[in-house]
């Protein structure tokens, strides 16, 4: 099966300044693929390199198996939604959604027909003599999906689409893309700097950073094995707790022996690590420790330490331990017994544990 | 507590005072610009007996419209003595040509710089912006030369020429600006919709112009109207300006002065450009202060 979309060694360069180097993706029909990283890494020109909005510098971009390196936008098959909406001002939300037909010459009934079948997949029947400045910006969001819809292209572009809206609204329409991926069995590439919006849509992952691809992989893949510290920092909330560890080969297993600020240093037995080099960063997300009542399997390792703060999150509650100089995020049950400033016995799951090279920050296990 | 009140009674009469001040020097500077016109509109509506008896700021003892009809149609420039008539058509003939294709070019010079980025588009923007700040003398004498080799020297598309030429500076900078607030993204949709450079501009930007237009055009006919350098320069009998026409009648030395003929001539040279300040001006304030055009 031909790839829908493939990006092959793609450099993109603005002047001498080199905004994307070497990115290589490939996704199959039916995907929904998620562009994620800090702001200005690069994800909108990415995005704007499948669009044709932006000429790539080297490399190529292939759309249903077709190089599209000379072809323009508008003869690429696609439809995009942008951060801004980008609804024609002037004109009602109908003639909004028409107007790509109407450039490209399609006779007004086949015109109608679609208007009112996207309009009712939408729900902005309604709306359809508004113009723009008169519409709520939810409303907004909806047309400017409808203009994307109305082309039924082969692939969809959305560059941060959510991102103007209130949090409220912002999960529904999240809730609402999915379910229009889902029922149109499109194929589509999402930019957006929100890890959360990223797991919850993606059928695949690119997280970015400064231009460079840092890892590809499912939601699953990306958050239970991170490929460096990067990854493992910017995935998740709250995120990854990191620190450093000096490891210890013993008949059991590996010990991990990481500095408190008083006291003894913690010793974490991990049975299942094998060829840690001495000295490594520990990842362990805030879910893997637990109450030490609710801790079990096989590679747990149940140890006492002191609480810090107690933070109460509703459906969890977060507790903060200070270990080698900074402070470790546990998710505890809600009605958990911990106090601040009182010691209480954790238990590590070390099944789920990564590990990074202190230097270079990849994973090693 | 009783101190309290009684200062803030005492502010409160400050603050009362200061407005009516404020009010009072308003009222004075409106009468100071207004004194001009109403001389004007006066000495215009009086005959000339009235004028060389009476006083210059009284109302006239009996109106007569003698002076405007003679400014009109009679009036004498130098030899001739046919009025504004000829000359105010003149300024038409040259005004609203030079006004639409300057405005219509600055708008597509501030699309292409504002939302085309292309190599150099600030360079180009930069000399354009430049070229507002020529003075006119600068450019009569290689004005004239390009006139002359255009076979366009002493007519009036020549005028309309020179006014294109030297508005553009001002055109492009006000559609640049107004355009370079709208949203790269708007230009992007329109692309990926399929639509090509003209199709972006008709569809998208020039409805969207409306506020900009308006301020250009009101400019920049004020500015061609009222202009008399590259007229009297570049014009010969028979294509001047009104502005030309009105010194030339008001210049014309034989017989006795007519301030009524020339207070009513020059009413009449500068009505067209108060007629568009007051249709337009409420866009050209509305459009000033138009920031940007949020969809
Ligand atoms: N047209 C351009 N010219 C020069 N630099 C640009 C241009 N567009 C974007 N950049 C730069 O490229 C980098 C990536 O931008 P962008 O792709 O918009 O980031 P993101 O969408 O990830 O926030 C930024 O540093 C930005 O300043
Ligand atoms: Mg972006």
């Amino acid at each position: 099966m031909t790839p829908i979309l493939q990006i092959q060694a793609l450099n993109k360069n603005f002047g001498t300044l080199q905004i994307l180097k070497n990115v290589n993706v490939e996704i199959e029909s039916g995907d929904f693929l998620v562009l994620v990283g800090p702001s200005g890494c690069g994800k909108s020109t990415l995005l704007n390199c499948i669009a044709g909005l932006e000429p790539v510098t080297s490399g190529q971009v292939a759309i249903d198996g077709r190089n599209m390196n000379e072809i323009s936008p508008k003869d690429r098959d696609i439809a995009m939604v942008f951060q801004s909406y980008a609804l024609y001002p002037t004109m009602s939300v109908a003639k909004n959604i028409t107007f790509g037909m109407r450039v490209r010459g399609i006779d007004k009934q086949t015109q109608q027909e679609k208007l009112a079948e996207v309009s009712r997949q939408l729900q902005i029947e309604p709306l359809l003599n508004r113009r723009p400045a008169q519409l709520s910006g939810g409303q907004r969001q909806r047309v400017a999906m409808g203009r994307a819809l109305v082309r039924d292209p082969k692939l969809f572009l959305f560059d941060e689409p959510l991102s103007n809206l209130d949090a409220k609204l912002r999960v529904e329409m999240r809730n609402e893309i999915k379910k229009l991926h889902h029922n149109l069995n499109a194929t589509m590439v999402y930019v957006t700097h929100d890890q959360i919006e990223a797991m919850t849509l993606a059928t695949k992952i690119v997280v970015l950073k400064d231009g460079l691809v840092q890892q590809i992989g499912t939601p699953a893949e990306i958050y239970l094995r991170p490929a460096n510290l990067f990854v493992a920092d910017f995935m998740g909330s709250p995120a990854m707790n990191l620190v450093t560890a000096q490891t210890r080969k013993n008949g059991r297993g590996t010990e991990l022996v990481i500095e408190r600020p008083a006291g003894e240093p913690l010793r974490l037995l991990d049975k299942k690590a094998r060829n840690l080099p001495d000295r490594v960063v520990l990842g362990i997300r805030p879910e893997d420790i637990t109450e030490a009542a609710f801790g079990s399997g096989k590679n747990v390792h149940i140890t006492a330490c002191d609480v810090d703060v107690v933070e109460p999150a509703g459906a969890d509650t977060f507790v903060l331990l200070s270990l080698s100089g900074k402070e470790v995020t546990a998710r505890l049950k809600a009605e958990t017994r911990a106090a601040a400033g009182e010691s209480m016995d954790f238990a590590f799951n070390m099944e789920k544990a990564s590990y990074f090279d202190v230097e270079s920050g990849e994973r090693i296990n | 507590m009783q101190g309290d009140l009684a200062s803030t009674a005492s502010t409160q009469i400050t603050r009362l005072a200061l407005r009516w001040l404020l009010y009072l020097l308003l009222v004075l500077f409106a009468l100071y610009y207004l004194a001009p016109l109403f001389v004007m509109v006066t000495t215009s509506l009086k005959s000339l007996e009235e004028i060389k008896t009476g006083s210059l700021v009284s109302l006239p003892r009996e109106v007569t419209f003698d002076a405007w009809g003679t400014a009109w149609s009679a009036a004498c420039s130098g030899i001739k003595c046919e009025g504004l008539k000829p000359y105010f058509w003149n300024s038409i003939v040259m005004a609203v040509p030079a006004v639409l294709i300057s405005t219509f070019l600055g708008a597509i010079n501030g699309y292409v710089i504002a939302q085309w980025r292309f190599r150099g588009a600030n360079l180009i923007f930069s000399l354009m912006l430049f070229g507002c700040f020529i003075p006119f003398q600068v450019v009569l004498l290689p004005m004239a030369r390009l006139l002359g080799l255009m076979g366009l020297a002493g007519s009036i598309p020549g005028l309309i020429f020179v006014h294109v030429v030297y508005g553009l500076g001002f055109t492009t900078l006000f559609f640049r600006n107004y355009y370079v607030s709208i949203s790269p993204e708007l230009i992007r949709a329109a692309k990926i919709d399929g639509a090509g450079f003209f199709r972006i501009f008709w569809s998208v930007f020039l409805p969207l112009s409306v506020p900009i237009i308006v301020v250009t055009i009101i400019w920049q006919f004020t500015q061609i109207w009222n202009d008399f350098l590259f007229g009297v320069s570049f014009s010969q009998a028979g294509t001047q300006p009104i502005t030309v026409a009105l010194n030339n009648i008001v210049n014309s030395t034989t017989g006795v002065k007519e301030y009524n003929v020339d207070m009513a001539a020059a009413i009449i040279a500068a009505l067209p450009t108060l007629i568009v300040y007051v249709v337009a001006g409420k866009y050209f304030i509305r459009g000033l202060t138009a920031g940007s055009v949020k969809g």
